[in-house]
């Protein structure tokens, strides 16, 4: 089975998100980088599903595709560190791509793959980008390879040349089959994402990055700035320190009923 | 028009449902055109009562057979397909998974552009909009260009509210779905006994984070949520260490929770957890840091030891009840 999975470098925020002058991005000085949490279950997944099947004696290729800075090498090499086996670079100025300019891009990429003798049976992505949550990037490069899409998928498995997914609904669980090749977007809780070993790291660390340049043809949203929400201000009542300050709580517990 | 697309499950018109109509009644307030709506599957009809006096003008109906299990391209066709025959100036939807993946796939086929999760908009030959980016913890303002302007509505910006407007007039109209349109499609559901009430409706949540320190530090957390009938919670530092299951994450990739008290014990309060809680009626911290970021956003603190305050908490509660 050949495995594909979609990524995006976002910064890590912590608990306040600063911007940069003309409010066009977020301001990164002091910040590490990484991805969505689905999109490293993504990785994950990629990397089980192709292990397993490996050792069945089935050959396996699986790639990690990203479109952002040069600097999203080192999502990428994550992934690699991971187990993925190579990487492809869609390099940009840096600047945010629109969800169709970016749907766009990803396709032409794997279009080359085709054309490069690499078919893929499985395309994962995250199910919304941590940072913009366009949620269609996926849906978009579905609709054009023509490949069936599944979203929301927190368990995975397969049969007789089908997915069978399964997404988490607020009554249960939904489940869906549908037939290989396929375009699967996950979430957090898909698995627990293991941390890259060691000698994974200098194995992807010596990796050379095929890196090809596309044109820009956005479609919207237009981003005209970004924001933060209005802050609001909120008067703490210190309930007091250590097991002290239990009965208050309770206080409070039985104010709302609770108990 | 503005197109509403109704989400509904179970018989069940969802409630992110009706909070997409209060927006829609904006958008057709401020457009002056009328606010319609849709219902996909075989059981449509019975379900426009559910939608009456929330200001829809006429609902249209696709009430196709091969629609009684939810397949997401052959509703995204449906919809495209009165994009072509009605030409709305907005088609809305929910901003739940079902509605951001369905305008998604309106968009892809007719090669429009789609916001997500939209707070304000305002209209105009092109839409001024505000949405929601990183799970809530930013907003972003942008123009969506189009001739039918495809967008979701974030949840829970807006309350279900009913105008008085009666009964929406009914019309059928028929779906042009083919095969391709229907390999997608739920074919089965699993419905799990309920051990407890759910996170998402709990009146109270106990959340831990990494300062509860182990799997077994959340003993106590687990007895207070069952003695206060509320749920158990946790931040992504514990579901990351395996000692609770993802299905108790709060944040921006876990769960939405508006409890009337969040409990946060040893959460440091990073943007993408407070995402997740900042809808709650009240916050209590219990944290033994007292500069910890989420102490801004707690109505009620406690600095100390969440090992010494929560089993504290049991012990007063056992002995009211006496
Ligand atoms: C794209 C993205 C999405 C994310 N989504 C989520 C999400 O959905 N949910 C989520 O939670 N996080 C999410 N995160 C992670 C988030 O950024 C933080 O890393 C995480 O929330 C931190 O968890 P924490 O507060 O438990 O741990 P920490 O930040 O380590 O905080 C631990 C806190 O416990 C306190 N403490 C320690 N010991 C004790 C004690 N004995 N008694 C009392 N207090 C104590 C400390 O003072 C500290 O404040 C996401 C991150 C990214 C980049
Ligand atoms: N720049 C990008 N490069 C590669 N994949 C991307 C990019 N942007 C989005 N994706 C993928 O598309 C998913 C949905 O993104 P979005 O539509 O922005 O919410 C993400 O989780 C990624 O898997």
């Amino acid at each position: 089975m050949n495995i594909l999975v979609c990524i995006k470098r976002v910064p890590m925020t912590g608990s306040r998100i600063r911007l940069t002058e003309d409010e066009q991005m977020i301001d990164t000085k002091n910040l590490r980088f990484w991805m969505s949490p689905h999109e490293e279950c993504a990785l994950e997944e990629a990397v089980r599903i192709a292990k397993a099947r490996t050792d069945a004696g089935e050959e396996c290729i699986t790639k990690v595709l990203t479109l952002g800075p040069a600097d999203a090498a080192d999502q990428l090499k994550h992934g690699m560190a991971m187990g993925i086996q190579d990487g492809i670079l869609i390099e940009t100025d840096g600047s945010d791509w629109d969800p169709m300019a970016t749907s766009k891009a990803l396709v032409e990429a794997i279009e080359a793959e085709k054309a490069a003798g690499v078919e893929y049976d499985l395309i994962l992505f995250g199910n919304e980008s941590a940072d913009s949550g366009g949620f269609q990037v996926g849906m978009r490069v579905a609709h054009k390879l023509g490949m069936p899409a599944v979203t929301g998928i927190k368990d995975l498995e397969f049969a007789d040349g089908k997915a069978i997914a399964k997404r988490e609904t607020t009554a249960g669980f939904d489940i869906y089959e549908v037939p290989l090749p396929a375009i699967v977007a996950v979430k957090e809780g898909l698995n627990l994402p293991r941390y890259p070993s060691v000698p994974g790291r200098l194995k992807a660390k010596r990796k050379k990055i095929p890196t090809m340049t596309l044109e820009n043809r956005p479609g919207g949203p237009d981003k005209v700035r970004l924001k933060n929400p209005p802050a609001t201000e909120i008067q703490t009542e210190m309930l007091g320190e250590g097991a002290a300050a239990a009965s208050r709580i309770v206080d409070i517990l039985e104010e709302l009923g609770a108990i | 028009m503005i197109l509403g697309i109704i989400e509904h499950s179970e018989g069940q018109v969802s409630k992110l449902s009706l909070e997409m109509l209060h927006f829609g009644r904006g958008l057709a307030a401020s457009t002056g055109k009328p606010l319609n709506a849709v219902i996909i599957g075989a059981d449509a009809g019975s379900l426009v009562g559910q939608i009456a006096d929330h200001g829809v003008d006429t609902v249209y109906t696709i009430e196709d057979a091969r629609l009684t299990d939810y397949a997401p391209d052959a509703w995204a066709q449906a919809v495209a397909g009165m994009v072509g025959s009605h030409s709305p100036e907005a088609v809305i939807a929910c901003g739940s998974e079902i509605g951001n993946e369905i305008m998604a796939r309106i968009g892809a086929r007719l090669d429009l552009p789609m916001a997500a999760n939209a707070l304000e908009v305002e209209t105009g030959e092109n839409y001024s909009m505000t949405r929601v980016r990183w799970g809530g913890s930013l907003l972003e303002e942008a123009t969506l260009t189009a001739s039918t302007k495809l967008l979701t509505v974030a949840q829970h910006a807006f309350e279900p509210a009913e105008t008085g407007s009666g009964m929406p007039k009914v019309e059928a109209v028929s779906a042009d779905i083919n095969d391709a349109d229907l390999v997608v499609r739920v074919v089965n559901r699993i419905v799990p006994e309920q051990d407890g009430i759910s996170l998402t409706d709990a009146p109270i949540v106990v959340s831990g984070g990494r300062g509860v320190g182990s799997a077994d530090g959340f003993a106590s957390i687990v007895e207070l949520a069952g003695m206060v009938g509320g749920a158990v919670g946790c931040s992504r530092a514990v579901t990351n260490n395996g000692w609770r299951p993802h299905s108790d994450q709060v944040g921006q990739t876990g769960a939405r929770v508006a409890p009337n008290l969040y409990i946060a014990c040893g959460i440091s309060g990073a943007s993408q957890h407070i995402s997740g809680c900042a809808g709650s009626k009240a916050i209590l911290v219990i944290n033994n840091d007292k500069e910890a970021p989420i102490l801004a956003k707690a109505d009620y603190a406690v600095i100390g030891d969440l090992h010494e305050v929560v089993p504290a908490v049991i012990a007063e509660i056992k002995k009211r009840k006496g």
